[in-house]
C-alpha cells in the first residue's frame, strides 16, 4: 500500500503524485518511443490508429467527461480539422503552421457553434449536435469547389523543414508525429485539470447554480470547453485524413460521432485514461471481430451489422455493469490490491445523492 | 453607510407574491438573521441578492454597487459568497477541488497560460492552495481533504459548503439554513464557526435559519418575515417577544 506523505503543496500540483507513478508513466513513454523497433509495420499502423482515436477521445472527453456536455456532432469537427489542414497546405502554408492552425480554426468554429447550441441541456443538446454531423456532410458536398465534394481529397505529403513524413511509405515517421501530438494534447488536458479553468469545467458539470454563485460564467466556460474540445478533435481529424490517405463527405459520418461518444463511455468518462482505453477498444475491435469471424464462420460469409451490433452490446453491458468504464474497473482492481486484505465490496458503490434542487435552473 | 442595503424589493411568481416590498439593511461586521415560517420568502430574498431571480421592483446596493447591474456570476466578484439550503457541491470532485473553485474569483491566469502551465500558474496555484489550507484548518476538514464529495456524510458536506464560500474571501457571507439537518453537536460547532467568521475574519454574515437557539446565540439583529413582508426587526429577544411574530408562528390567540 502506497501512502503519500505530502510535505509541500507541490505534491498536489505536480503531474505525478509519487516516484512510482512517475516511473510507470515514464516507462510507458519510453516504450511508446521504442515501439517501432519492437513491432512490425502493420501493428505500428494499428497503434497509430489507436493514438489518433485517443486524441479525438481526449477532445470529446474534455467536453463530455469534464464539462458534462454531451455531443453527437464531433465527427463534424474531425471533418473541419481535416479539411482545414488539407486546404491550408494546398494553399502553400507549411505543415508546421497549417496543422496547429487547423486545430485553432476548428476550435473557433466550435466556439461560434457553442454560443447557441450550449443553451440546451442534456438530451436536447445531444439532438442539436446530431444536426451538426448531418450538416457537415451536406456542407462538404455543397462547397465542392474547396472540399472536393463527393470525389474527396488526398492529403499531400507532410514536410517539416524538408523532412518528409508519409503514412504508407514511412509509417515510423508518421507514428512519431502522431505520438508527439498525442503527448501534447494529453499535457494540455492534464494542465487544464490542475488549473482554475479545469475546476470551473467540473463545477459547471456538477452544479451550474453553485458554479455561478462562485463567480464562474457558465456560458463562457462552456464555450471555452467546446472550443478546446473542438481544437483537439480538429487535430485528430487532420491526422485521420493522413491516416486514411483519402477522405470525402462520407468519411466523417454520424456513425463516427456515435463511435466517439461510445468510446469515451466504454473507456471511462471523466479521465484521460478512459480516452486511451476506449480508443484501444474502438480501434482493435473491428480487427478482432473479423479474425474471430474468419475462424468460426469462415472468411467468405458476410454478417451484416455484426460490428455495430457488438459495439452496441458492449456499450449496453458497460452502462449496466460498469458505468465507470474500463478505467473505473482498473481503479477498482488496483484499489483491491493496494488495500489488500482490507478492500470492502461496496467501496465504489454509488451513493444516492442528497436532495438536489432543480428549481434554480 | 450599510454594507448591504435592500429597498422595496418585490418579486412575484405568477399571482404569488414571494417577496413583498421588503426593505432591510445589513451593517458591516454584524450577523444578521432572517427567520420566518416556511414559504415566507427567506430563500427567495437570498436568490434575489445572488441575482438568480430578477426582482419586479426595488433596489439592491452592496457597498455602493448596484447589484441589479450585475449578472449572477459577477456578484461573487464583489465579495458576496453563499451556501445553499439543499447543498449544491460539486459531487464528482474532491473536497480540495471544491474549495479551490471557491477561489475562482481570485484567479489571474488566462486559458493559454493554464494550457502550458507556465510558472505563473504554478505560483498562483500555490497561493490558492495556501488560502484553501487556512480554511481547511479553520473548519477542521483535514481528514477529508482528498475525499470525493459523493461519499461524504451530510454534516461534512454542510461544512465543506461553508468552506467553499469562505475560500472566496468574501466580505458578505450568505448562509442559507447553515444548521438544517445537523446534529446538536454539529449545530454547536456551526455556532462557534459563525462567531469566529465574524470576529476573526471580519466577514459580515447574513443568514436564514430556523433553529432559534442558533439565531439568538450568534446574531446581532433578526428580521422576521411572513408572506414575503417584514414582520419585525430587532435584537433576537425583541423579535421573539414580538406578538406579530408569535402569531405568525403559532397562530392567533397563542399569547
Amino acid at each position: 500500500m502506497r501512502i503519500h506523505f505530502k510535505t509541500s503543496y507541490q505534491h498536489d500540483i505536480r503531474l505525478f503524485p509519487d516516484r512510482w507513478s512517475l516511473s510507470v508513466y515514464g516507462s510507458l513513454l519510453a516504450l511508446a518511443f521504442a515501439l517501432p523497433y519492437l513491432i512490425g509495420e502493420f501493428y505500428l499502423g494499428e497503434v497509430t490508429n489507436v493514438l489518433i482515436w485517443a486524441i479525438a477521445g481526449l477532445g470529446l472527453m474534455l467536453l463530455t467527461g469534464q464539462t458534462g456536455q454531451a455531443s453527437l456532432g464531433h465527427a463534424a469537427f474531425l471533418a473541419i480539422g481535416c479539411y482545414a489542414n488539407t486546404i491550408l497546405i494546398e494553399q502553400g502554408v507549411p505543415f508546421i503552421i497549417a496543422f496547429p492552425l487547423a486545430g485553432i480554426i476548428t476550435g473557433l468554429i466550435g466556439v461560434l457553434i457553442a454560443v447557441p447550441v450550449l443553451r440546451l441541456h442534456g438530451i436536447y443538446l445531444a439532438i442539436a449536435t446530431i444536426a451538426l454531423s448531418v450538416l457537415a456532410d451536406d456542407i462538404i458536398v455543397l462547397t465542392e469547389h474547396w472540399s472536393g465534394g463527393v470525389s474527396g481529397k488526398f492529403p499531400e505529403m507532410i514536410t517539416i523543414f524538408g523532412f518528409e513524413i508519409e503514412r504508407w511509405s514511412m509509417p515510423t515517421r508518421f507514428y512519431y508525429l502522431v505520438l508527439v501530438v498525442t503527448i501534447a494534447c494529453t499535457m494540455f488536458y492534464r494542465n487544464l485539470l490542475r488549473s482554475p479553468l479545469g475546476r470551473a469545467f467540473a463545477a459547471v458539470r456538477d452544479s451550474e447554480v453553485s458554479a455561478t454563485a462562485m463567480g464562474v460564467h457558465i456560458a463562457r466556460t462552456k464555450g471555452k470547453a467546446f472550443g478546446l474540445s473542438c481544437m483537439i478533435t480538429g487535430w485528430s481529424g487532420a491526422l485521420m485524413g493522413y491516416y486514411a490517405g483519402t477522405f470525402n463527405n462520407e468519411t466523417f459520418s454520424l456513425v463516427i460521432s456515435i463511435t466517439l461518444l461510445m468510446m469515451i463511455v466504454i473507456g471511462g468518462l471523466g479521465s484521460i485514461h478512459g480516452a486511451f482505453f476506449g480508443a484501444v477498444v474502438v480501434a482493435f475491435l473491428p480487427q478482432a471481430l473479423s479474425i474471430l469471424k474468419d475462424n468460426f464462420v469462415g472468411g467468405g460469409v458476410a454478417i451484416p451489422g455484426l460490428e455495430t451490433g457488438v459495439f452496441g452490446l458492449i456499450l449496453i453491458l458497460f452502462i449496466l455493469f460498469e458505468p465507470m468504464g474500463i478505467y473505473g474497473r482498473w481503479l477498482k482492481i488496483r484499489t483491491w490490491f493496494e488495500l489488500f486484505p482490507f478492500a470492502r465490496k461496496d467501496m465504489f458503490r454509488r451513493q444516492k445523492s442528497y436532495l438536489k434542487t432543480e428549481r434554480l435552473r | 453607510m450599510s454594507l448591504l442595503e435592500i429597498k422595496n424589493a418585490t418579486l412575484k411568481f405568477g399571482g404569488v407574491v414571494a417577496v413583498n416590498d421588503l426593505s432591510f439593511s445589513v451593517e458591516e461586521g454584524e450577523v444578521y438573521a432572517i427567520v420566518g415560517p416556511n414559504g415566507a420568502g427567506k430563500s427567495t430574498a437570498f436568490n434575489l441578492i445572488s441575482r438568480f431571480y430578477e426582482p419586479f421592483a426595488g433596489s439592491f446596493i452592496f457597498d455602493g454597487n448596484n447589484l441589479l447591474e450585475r449578472d449572477a456570476d459577477q456578484v461573487a466578484d464583489l465579495g458576496i459568497a453563499r451556501t445553499f439550503q439543499n447543498i449544491e457541491l460539486f459531487e464528482h470532485a474532491t473536497v480540495l477541488q471544491n474549495l479551490l473553485v471557491g477561489r475562482h474569483r481570485h484567479r489571474k491566469t488566462s486559458m493559454l497560460e493554464e494550457m502550458f502551465f507556465l510558472p505563473r500558474v504554478r505560483r498562483e496555484e500555490e497561493r490558492h492552495r495556501a488560502a484553501v489550507e487556512e480554511v481547511i484548518d479553520f473548519l477542521d476538514l483535514q481528514p477529508y481533504r482528498n475525499k470525493m464529495i459523493a461519499g461524504l456524510p451530510y454534516g461534512v458536506r454542510k461544512v465543506v459548503e461553508l468552506g467553499r464560500a469562505l475560500a472566496s474571501e468574501p466580505r458578505l457571507l450568505l448562509l442559507d439554513e447553515p444548521a438544517s439537518g445537523l446534529s446538536v453537536e454539529e449545530t454547536q460547532d456551526m455556532r462557534w464557526w459563525i462567531d469566529d467568521i465574524r470576529k476573526q475574519m471580519g466577514i459580515t454574515v447574513l443568514m436564514v435559519e430556523h433553529d432559534m437557539g442558533l439565531v439568538s446565540g450568534v446574531s446581532d439583529r433578526v428580521l422576521a418575515l411572513a408572506d414575503g413582508a417584514k414582520l419585525a426587526e430587532g435584537t433576537p429577544a425583541e423579535v421573539q417577544a414580538n406578538p406579530a411574530v408569535i402569531e405568525a408562528y403559532l397562530g392567533a390567540g397563542a399569547v
